[in-house]
This record gives structure tokens, C-alpha cells and sequence, in this order.
């Protein structure tokens, strides 16, 4: 019994981990600009391809390659901000949805054509397979792997937003964009930075992701759930709450597929729901 | 009319109330362009006879979209799980034709709505208290996890592999269904024109007035009195209902239903249809179903990927330039060319 | 059973704080039938908060509120205005993309109860058309019946606001700077139309502009950072010292 909540745990924390480290860029950018990005899916699964690509068709190593993912996805998401979304920040809601949702389908569709649709993998280095054991027992050492690299960047994160001039300014404007414009504070161009932090992000996520649930064009939308889910529970930007989210979203999902077969799949939904029922503007989430 | 108005009326500017007043009262007499859809779905009849089963599934699209417009067109409720109804509805219509060997399907079509109904004002009074992210999310999720139930319950709803075979009884026991769709298409033209009645009665009275207030603005409506969660969830309800009857409409015409029916590219397909035609405008639903589902058939025999490709980019060009649809931009057209004359 | 001399509107101890600032500390206040009464104060102190609190925007940390002696202080917002209470906002919240007919048309058909009606067409209510355009005939609105909101001078949409609050026959009626960012030319409308209100409505109005609290109120109230800092008639609070000194911070305001 005690085997199987600590593998639970164990497994739900490397999952929290990976939905962390995509959701937290989405997170950030809704509260800062409250523009809904339902195309943030896509930078992932775009992220994931680019590592996928650049290890098997170039020889990248992974670590490279997960660094290439980061900077490049987080350059092209720029364009796509100038070029798109900057001309619906004064939009409805419903308008920045329909743009983004159709961003992601040509997304899909455009790596279905040229990646195809069946589930892609790639070859992690040797010591980052097998087991390590810890304590008594042995975990999955990739999983080990991703929850190491969530707690390194949790950490420089947390640095980043508590600490640094730019990080108090994001706070700032999180908190009133018109009070933080007033002071001058330059809010289009902090949320360009943000976006491309996290949208880099969002591809380091999809590319740590491959190993552990493969990788097909339609992740871009699958997946899109449990990050709008792990977003609103949590609190539009806020660290904290996507951090919290993302475990408690993490563990629950992995609690329900291990504890009821068939149904655990449901429980996530229900968790995230009875959360938003009762904290509509998530655990962190102001007003 | 307008004459006495004008005398009863006391001095200042009895021509202006008289105007005024007959644009509110004449506002929701049938114009005789609201003849034309339905002049043209008849003439499909005769001119595409072999694609009728094709034209049935566009009718119900138009249906489903119809019930969309309502909630989002109309009271600016944006929802990213409408499918969740249209499901409803179509299990309903399966399961009792399966479970309870009920082949009429007229009657099947009330059993859907009355189930769909009940759906959308649970639904609706939970989460309509809501807006922005977590209703979107809300919506997202209560579809999804329908869709789960469904396939938990796979013994009794057939999961993915859906609930083929079935069979109904003459329509009016008169009109028995052939291979070609001829039935089927007449059928969910009716239902089309009846419901599309009540919609359209909706939107013109006063209760259709006050959505347009709370789409406009929600502050006010509290400000003036309106009871705006009960107003919400009277037309979340009766969207509802409605997208249970496309639902329904969709199984009958099938004879075949599956859990797909729940799929998110359902949400997202019919929001894109309105979007496309124009929302808020009652024939948007029209125009954008078709152009869709035409699109569509001929797109995706060619590839799938081609497909989604283009409905993505239809929406992120409407949503660029045309954020008022087709008939929006037809709109806008007509005042171009009439510039020169006053309205 | 209410007594003949209750008040129109009573505010009693009324407090409400954000987390731990407070915004409205002890207010009291009494708004007789037909009064004309001003709330004045710098900016900041609380007045359109006190308003969001009257009207059910926002419910009071503690305190009651009395409509003609009845306790509405945990009634929702659409309740109290079905009761009788009418605001104007500060800024306008109108439905602009409608005509200035059919917001108006909103207002009264709420108020007579009958725009939950879904089977008969807005138009065959010519009662509420006939009253929302006697309402627009009265603020000389009536030429811009079937113009949209939003292609109305700012002036002119203030007006709507104005109608939109005059629409519901209301007992209480409170105006947030009703001629606030309207241009010198046409704030004399607004003003006209405020000066021949019904005389048994009672009236509370925010205003910064002093030519008018004096010219329209028989009572003052004076509110500083959320708390009342005196009440009395316009002489009086002419003459506090206190209420100067408030205000020299900032120029003492003139029309």
C-alpha cells in the first residue's frame, strides 16, 4: 500500500513538473495581459518536434537540444506576438480564443503533414534510462531527471519574479497594469520578454515531455486542457498557484489512472472543477 | 398607426416618436429575404437528389450552430463545450431507440431536448455565475468529462465504437426513409423551420432584448434590475434543448452514433461555422454551416491535414478581418454600395 | 410596519474594508423623502464606494441599510433596484451598441416587470416604447431615439444615463458626478434636468464642482478618507473650518 502512494507521488510529482514548467509561461502572460492563448499547446508540441528533429535528423545531443528548443521556439514566439496577438489585446475574449485556437489547428495540421501522425520518439542518454534506487526502492530515473530540472528552474523562476528589478516589475503589472503604466513601467514590452520566456518554456516542457508520453501533432490540443485546467485553478499569474496546481492536477490524474483503471481519467476534471466552483478565480488567483 | 401616434403625441417632435416607434414595432415582421434559405434548401432537393444524406448533416449543423448563436451570439455567453448538449441529445435518441425499442422519432426528438434541457440548466446555474477563463475551462471540462462517463459506461452506451443500427418507424407514419436521404432531409428541414421559428421569436421580444443588454453590458443590467443569472440560465437552457434536437436529428439520420460526438473539434467546429457566417444575426448559422460542411467534404476527402488546415485559417482570417463573419462583411458591402442615400 | 416619517433611505454604522483597508468606516445617514442631498469630499474618500454599497455592488462589512424602513442590506443589487433605488454611473455604463431607444426601453421594460416576456416581439409593448420615449422626450433625447450609443457626443450619452436611471421610476435616486467629463456648453442640460426632478424623489449627488452642490443641495454631506466627517446645510459647511482645511490640499473647488 505504502509502495503504491509513494509511487503515486513520485510519478504525479515528475507529471506536475512537466505541466509546470509549460503552464507557467501561459500563466504569467494571462495575468499580465489577459489574453487567452489556447495556441500555447502548440509551442509546445512545436518545442517537442524541434528536439525531436534536432536529435534524430541533426546528432543534437539532448542537452543542447533542449536548450535550442527553449531559445528558438521562444525567438519565433515573438513573431507570432508581433505579428498576431498584438493586434487583439484590446479584443473579446472570444475573438482571442477563435485566433488562437485556429493558430493551433494550422499548427497541427502543418506537423501532421510534415511529421506524420503516428507517436515519435527519441533516444535519451544512457544514464538518464533505467532505475535509481533511493532508500529501499528504485524510481524511474528520467523521472528523477524531470523532476530535478523543475525543481532547478522552479527555483531560478522564483528568483527571477521575487528578486530581480524585472521580476518586481512583472509583479507590479500582474497586480495593475494601469498603475504600473502609470509609474513607467513599459508593460507591451515586459509581456513580449514574459511571452518569450514562456513560450520557450512551454517547448523545453514538450521536449522533456517526449520520453515520457511520446509526441503526435494533436498533443498541441490534448494536452491544451490540462494546462488551461492547471492555469485557471491555479491563479492567472501567479507562480505560486501554477506550481500548486500543477501537483495537486499532477497527482490526482496519476492517483485516478492508478487506482481506478478505467474511470481515473475523470478525476482530474472533477478536481479541477470542484476547485473552480468554489475558488472561480483559482487557489491564487485575485478578485 | 404612426398618425395617431403622431397626434396623441404632445407637440415635441411627434415625427421623431412616431419613427421611433415603428422601428421597435415593425423590427421583427418577416422580411421577404427571409424567404431565400428556404427557398434554397427546397431547391437543393431537386438539384442535388444524390446528396441529400450530405444535406441532412448540413441542416443539422445549421440546427446546432442556430443554438450556439443563441447563447453566444446573443448573450455573449462564450462557451468551448457546447458539444456536451449536442451529445446529449444524440444519446438520448440512441439510447431509447436501443434500450427501450422507441422507433418514433418525432417523439424521440422531445425525450432529447427534455434530457438536454435538464442538462443545461444544471449545467447553466452552476457555471454561469462564471465568465472569462474559468467558464471557458468549466464548459471545457463538463464536456470532456461526459465524454468519460460515456465511455465508462461503454457497456451501456457503446463507447467509442458507438451505437450502430438503429431503426425508426415511418415519419407521421407516412414517410418511410430511403437509401438516398430524401426523408431524412425533408425531416430535419421541418424541425429546422419550426425551431428556427422559435428562435427567431426569442430573439425579437423583450426577453431577447435584455440579452442583448447583458451582452452588452452586465453592470447596467444589475443596475436597471434584471435578474441576469436567471435570464442566463433560462436561454443556456433552451440553447440546450435545441442542441439536443440537432443531436438527436444527427442520430436519426445516421442510424449510428459514437462518443465523438463530444469531441472538442464538435465545439470548436460550430463555433467556427457561426463565427464564419456572423453571429448574432440568426442566418450566420446558415451561411457558415454550409460554406463549412462543404468545405469540409471536399477538403478532407482530399487530406485530413488540408482540412484542419483551413479551418484554422479561416478563423484566424475572420477573426482578422472579418470579425462581423460573412454576413458582416456582406453588410458592410451593402452600406458601401448604398453610401450615397441615407438609411 | 414602516412610520410615516422613516426615511426614504437610512444608512446606519455602515463599514466595509478590503482585506485590511477600510473604505467606509461608521456611516450614517439619512435621506428624507424629496431630499436633495450632496456627498462631498476629495478624492479617494469613498463616495462612489458608498454608492456601490447603497446600490448592492458591493455588501457592507457591517452595517444596515433601510429602504423607507425596510432592511436591505443583504439584498442583491437587482433586488434593490426592483425596490426603487436608481444610480447613474460615474462612468457611463451604457449599452453602446444599442440605441438610445432601446436602452431606455430596457430600463422601463424591467421596471413594469414584463421583459421576461419571450413570445410576444419587444415591439408589441407600446407601453414601455411610449414611456421610454416620454422619458427621452424629457431630457430632449427624443431626435436621437434611433442613433447607436457610441456615436453620441460624450454629453448626450451622459443624458442616456441619466434617462436610463429616471426610466425606473425610482423613490432613491443617487447620481455619481452626473456632469462629469461633460463640456461647459452642455452640462447646463444635465444640470436643468437634475433641478426639475420629481420633488418626492430623494436624491443623493456626488459632485466636486461647488456652484452646483450649493445651487441644488439642501444638505451636505462631507465624507473624508471613508469616514463622515460632518453633515449640515450649505451655510454650515460654507462656513466649517475643518471642511476648508480638507480641502486645501487640493483648491477648493469652483464651478
Amino acid at each position: 500500500m505504502q509502495d503504491i502512494v509513494i509511487s503515486i507521488l513520485f510519478e504525479g510529482l515528475a507529471y506536475a513538473m512537466i505541466l509546470f514548467i509549460v503552464s507557467v509561461g501561459l500563466s504569467i502572460t494571462m495575468g499580465l495581459m489577459g489574453f487567452v492563448n489556447l495556441a500555447h499547446g502548440a509551442f509546445a508540441m512545436g518545442g517537442g518536434y524541434l528536439v525531436l528533429t534536432a536529435m534524430n535528423s541533426w546528432g543534437v545531443p539532448f542537452f543542447p537540444a533542449l536548450l535550442l528548443t527553449f531559445l528558438v521556439v521562444g525567438a519565433v514566439s515573438v513573431v507570432f506576438e508581433r505579428l498576431f496577438y498584438a493586434r487583439l489585446y484590446k479584443a473579446t475574449e472570444l475573438e482571442q480564443v477563435l485566433l488562437t485556437i485556429g493558430l493551433a489547428y494550422m499548427a497541427i495540421a502543418t506537423y501532421t503533414y510534415f511529421y506524420g501522425p503516428r507517436p515519435q520518439s527519441i533516444h535519451v542518454p544512457e544514464y538518464l534510462t533505467g532505475q535509481l534506487a533511493v532508500a529501499s526502492r528504485t524510481f524511474p530515473t528520467y523521472r528523477v531527471f524531470v523532476i530535478a530540472v523543475g525543481a532547478a528552474l522552479i527555483a531560478v523562476l522564483w528568483y527571477g519574479f521575487e528578486r530581480t528589478n524585472i521580476g518586481a516589475r512583472i509583479r507590479a503589472a500582474v497586480d495593475n497594469r494601469r498603475m504600473a503604466q502609470s509609474i513607467g513601467i513599459n508593460v507591451d514590452r515586459l509581456f513580449t520578454l514574459t511571452f518569450a520566456v514562456g513560450s520557450g518554456l512551454a517547448a523545453l516542457g514538450g521536449g522533456l515531455a517526449i520520453e515520457l508520453f511520446g509526441l503526435t501533432p494533436s498533443f498541441a490540443v490534448i494536452y491544451l486542457v490540462f494546462f488551461l485546467l492547471v492555469v485557471a485553478v491555479g491563479g492567472l499569474g501567479s507562480l505560486k498557484g501554477t506550481l500548486v496546481a500543477a501537483i495537486l492536477l499532477g497527482v490526482a490524474d496519476t492517483g485516478g489512472k492508478y487506482l481506478y483503471a478505467g474511470a481515473g481519467g475523470f478525476i482530474i476534471y472533477a478536481v479541477a472543477m470542484l476547485i473552480l466552483l468554489i475558488r472561480p478565480a483559482g487557489l491564487y488567483g485575485r478578485e | 398607426m404612426a398618425a395617431s401616434d403622431a397626434i396623441a403625441a404632445a407637440a415635441p417632435a411627434p415625427a421623431a416618436r412616431a419613427q421611433a416607434t415603428a422601428f421597435l414595432a415593425t423590427r421583427h415582421r418577416l422580411r421577404p429575404w427571409e424567404a431565400l434559405p428556404w427557398l434554397l434548401a427546397i431547391a437543393a432537393f431537386f438539384i442535388f437528389p444524390d446528396r441529400m444524406l450530405f444535406g441532412s448533416q448540413v441542416l443539422v449543423m445549421v440546427l446546432f450552430a442556430l443554438s450556439l448563436d443563441l447563447i453566444l451570439g446573443f448573450a455573449g455567453i462564450v462557451s468551448l463545450g457546447h458539444a456536451a448538449f449536442f451529445g446529449l441529445g444524440a444519446y438520448t435518441a440512441a439510447l431509447i431507440t436501443l434500450r427501450l425499442n422507441w422507433q418514433e422519432p418525432i417523439s424521440g426528438l422531445f425525450a432529447a431536448a427534455a434530457v438536454a434541457a435538464v442538462a443545461g440548466a444544471a449545467s447553466g446555474w452552476l457555471l454561469l455565475r462564471y465568465r472569462g477563463l474559468t467558464l471557458l475551462v468549466l464548459t471545457l471540462a463538463t464536456t470532456i468529462m461526459l465524454q468519460e462517463v460515456g465511455n465508462l459506461m461503454r457497456d451501456f452506451t457503446g463507447g467509442y465504437d458507438g451505437l450502430p443500427g438503429l431503426t425508426y418507424t415511418p415519419l407521421l407514419g407516412l414517410f418511410d426513409y430511403d437509401l438516398f436521404g430524401h426523408t431524412y432531409y425533408l425531416y430535419a428541414l421541418a424541425v429546422l423551420f419550426v425551431l428556427f421559428l422559435v428562435v427567431r421569436t426569442i430573439v425579437h421580444s423583450p426577453f431577447g432584448q435584455t440579452l442583448a443588454g447583458i451582452r452588452e453590458n452586465v453592470a447596467r443590467m444589475h443596475a436597471v434590475g434584471s435578474p441576469v443569472h436567471l435570464r442566463l440560465v433560462t436561454v443556456y437552457t433552451i440553447s440546450a434543448a435545441i442542441a439536443g434536437v440537432a443531436g438527436a436529428l444527427f442520430t436519426q439520420t445516421n442510424t449510428y452514433v459514437t462518443l465523438g460526438v463530444f469531441d472538442f473539434d464538435n465545439s470548436a467546429g460550430v463555433m467556427v461555422m457561426l463565427i464564419l457566417g456572423g453571429a448574432g444575426r440568426l442566418y450566420g448559422a446558415f451561411v457558415g454551416a454550409v460554406i463549412y460542411m462543404v468545405l469540409q467534404d471536399n477538403l478532407s476527402k482530399a487530406s485530413p491535414q488540408y482540412w484542419q488546415f483551413a479551418v484554422g485559417l479561416m478563423l484566424v482570417l475572420t477573426v482578422l478581418f472579418a470579425r462581423r463573419g460573412l454576413l458582416g462583411l456582406l453588410q458592410d458591402a451593402g452600406r458601401l454600395l448604398t453610401s450615397g442615400r441615407k438609411p | 410596519m414602516t412610520e410615516a416619517t422613516s426615511a426614504a433611505l437610512e444608512i446606519k454604522n455602515l463599514n466595509k474594508s478590503f482585506g485590511a483597508i477600510p473604505v467606509a468606516r461608521d456611516i450614517a445617514l439619512a435621506l428624507p423623502r424629496g431630499a436633495r442631498h450632496a456627498l462631498i469630499g476629495p478624492n479617494g474618500a469613498g463616495k462612489t464606494t458608498l454608492v456601490n454599497l447603497i446600490t448592492g455592488v458591493l455588501q457592507p462589512s457591517a452595517g444596515q441599510i433601510l429602504l423607507d424602513g425596510d432592511d436591505i442590506t443583504s439584498l442583491p443589487q437587482a433586488a434593490r433596484t426592483r425596490r426603487g433605488i436608481a444610480r447613474t454611473f460615474q462612468i457611463n455604463q451604457l449599452f453602446r451598441g444599442l440605441t438610445v431607444l432601446e436602452n431606455v426601453y430596457l430600463a422601463v421594460a424591467e421596471r413594469m416587470r414584463v421583459a421576461h416576456r419571450v413570445w410576444r416581439p419587444a415591439g408589441a409593448e407600446r407601453d414601455v416604447i411610449d414611456q421610454a420615449l416620454a422619458q427621452l422626450e424629457a431630457l430632449r433625447l427624443a431626435d436621437d431615439a434611433l442613433k447607436i450609443v457610441r456615436e453620441l457626443p460624450y454629453g448626450r450619452q451622459r443624458l442616456v444615463e441619466i434617462a436610463i436611471a429616471l426610466a425606473q421610476n425610482p423613490r432613491v435616486l443617487l447620481l455619481d458626478e452626473p456632469a462629469a467629463g461633460v463640456p461647459s456648453s452642455e452640462s447646463h442640460l444635465i444640470l436643468d434636468v437634475i433641478g426639475a426632478l420629481d420633488p418626492s424623489i430623494a436624491i443623493l449627488i456626488i459632485e466636486h464642482d461647488m456652484d452646483v452642490v450649493f445651487r441644488f443641495a439642501s444638505r451636505i454631506t462631507v465624507l473624508v478618507a471613508g469616514a463622515v466627517l460632518t453633515e449640515g446645510s450649505p451655510q454650515q459647511i460654507r462656513a466649517d473650518a475643518r471642511v476648508r482645511a480638507v480641502y486645501l490640499g487640493e483648491e477648493f473647488p469652483h464651478g
